[in-house]
């Protein structure tokens, strides 16, 4: 007996060894679901939600979902993109998003998410939050307008670096990053050279001294969709 | 049969989104060809001398002046476009949100380490705009038609929405030509 499971995501047959997720298998299919705060090589976390597929006929986060026999996941519908609009533009108006003056434009899992969605303003009026920088590490700063609360920094911090020195304060809408319970990014112990540094989807943990250093143009995300990467594997 | 109209304005902006749609080069000879400038700082006409096909504004509302030309460029355009960041989310102006409006006009003109006011005198004539509680996206004032992001959005991507508008085509603009910054 093989141990492969068989399932559907929009009608093509995927196949997954047991124990991946419906993310996991999609992506080695060449099929893109839409995530953000999934990451691979940390563990899965289900908090933002943007990766909810139909898994017989009910939503699932595909990032979380086990993949079963038989089946049936819908990704790429009208319904599940305006859902997933409706995160990203949530998610912008929550903080305080200043593309045009912000290092990680180009590179930006939630700016690239919008540009894929052909999303040009979101539809909600902004909150314009009153959200903290930390600048007082010699090589990190921390600007609280840009994160999106994905628990990347966290769990990487924790399970890859060994070292806790994320984790978040407050609840609903006070709910932030924070470090060692609210002391200094420079009181802790995060190196430069941390996985915790590199994950941060949007711009919210930044190295020092790196500004902008490519050229618009030639981002990540200028020219190619986020998930195209996904996707060429199955061309 | 007459041109359609086009007319824009600068609000709280920078004019960096007029200057890009200078950039659309010698198209520009294409676009007379295609509508005429009604009120504009391009043409220098300050006030509307009919009914305008489209209306271009760059910058959000940072006072009251913004708020009655924005409410104006309604009244008198069938299809209103918000032009670059500042007009679509409220842009560097936007930077004040999260700071009280007296604290702001305190750092400008009486507490910011270059300033020299000896007299202690916050500007105040009635000539001068009164400045809201915070800067407003144009969407929270009227309503807009469509959104043009960007930083400011390029020459193309403002060329091809004109383009499509003006030929009664769906505004469609590829991957390419959405963007932020
Ligand atoms: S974090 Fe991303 S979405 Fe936010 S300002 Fe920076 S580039 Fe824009
Ligand atoms: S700082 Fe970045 S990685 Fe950490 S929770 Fe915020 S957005 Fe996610
Ligand atoms: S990617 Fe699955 S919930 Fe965020």
């Amino acid at each position: 007996m093989s141990d492969k499971i068989t399932f559907t995501i929009d009608g093509v047959e995927v196949k997954a060894a047991k124990g991946q997720t419906i993310l996991q298998a999609a992506d080695e299919a060449g099929i893109y679901i839409p995530r953000l705060c999934n990451m691979s090589g940390l563990i899965p976390y289900g908090s933002c939600r943007v990766c909810t597929v139909i898994v017989n006929g009910r939503p699932q986060s595909a990032c979380t979902q086990p993949a079963a026999e038989g089946m049936i996941v819908e990704n790429e519908t009208e319904e599940l993109l305006t859902h997933r609009k409706n995160i990203v533009d949530m998610l912008f108006v929550e903080g305080n998003h200043y593309c045009m003056s912000c290092e990680k434009s180009g590179n930006c899992e939630l700016q690239a998410l919008a540009y894929r969605f052909g999303i040009a303003a979101p539809k909600y009026p902004y909150m314009f939050p009153n959200r903290s920088v930390d600048a007082t590490h010699p090589d990190i700063f921390i600007d609280r307008n840009r994160c999106i609360l994905c628990a990347r920094c966290v769990r990487a911090s924790r399970d890859l670096d060994g070292k806790g020195v994320f984790e978040f304060v407050g609840r609903g809408p006070n709910k932030s990053i924070a470090v060692n319970a609210n002391a200094r990014l420079k009181d802790t112990n995060l190196d430069i050279t941390d996985k915790a540094v590199d994950v941060c989807p949007v711009g919210a943990i930044i190295k020092k001294r790196v500004g902008f250093a490519v050229p618009i143009g030639q981002r990540k995300y200028d020219t190619k969709p986020i998930g195209s990467e996904i996707e060429a594997q199955n061309k | 049969m007459a041109k359609p109209k086009v007319a824009t304005t600068s609000l709280a902006g920078c004019f960096g989104c007029h200057m890009s749609l200078l950039d659309i080069d010698d198209r520009i000879l294409k676009l007379v060809e295609l509508v005429d400038f009604d009120k504009s700082p391009i043409d220098d006409i300050k006030e509307f001398t009919g009914q305008c096909a489209i209306g271009l504004v760059e910058g959000g509302c940072a006072n009251e002046e913004n708020v009655r030309v924005l409410q104006d460029f309604r009244k008198h355009c069938d299809i209103l476009i918000s032009v670059g960041d500042c007009a679509t989310m409220g842009g560097l102006p936007a930077l004040r949100n999260t700071i009280t409006l007296e604290e702001c006009l305190n750092e400008a003109y009486l507490d910011g380490p270059t300033v020299y006011n000896p007299d202690g005198v916050i500007p105040n004539d009635k000539e001068i705009p009164l400045c809201l509680d915070r800067v407003y996206p144009c969407n929270e004032v009227v309503k807009i038609d469509y959104n043009l992001p960007g930083c400011p959005p390029s020459a193309d991507t403002l060329w091809e929405a004109l383009v499509a508008l003006l030929t009664d085509k769906p505004v469609s603009l590829p991957y390419e030509l959405i963007k932020y910054d």
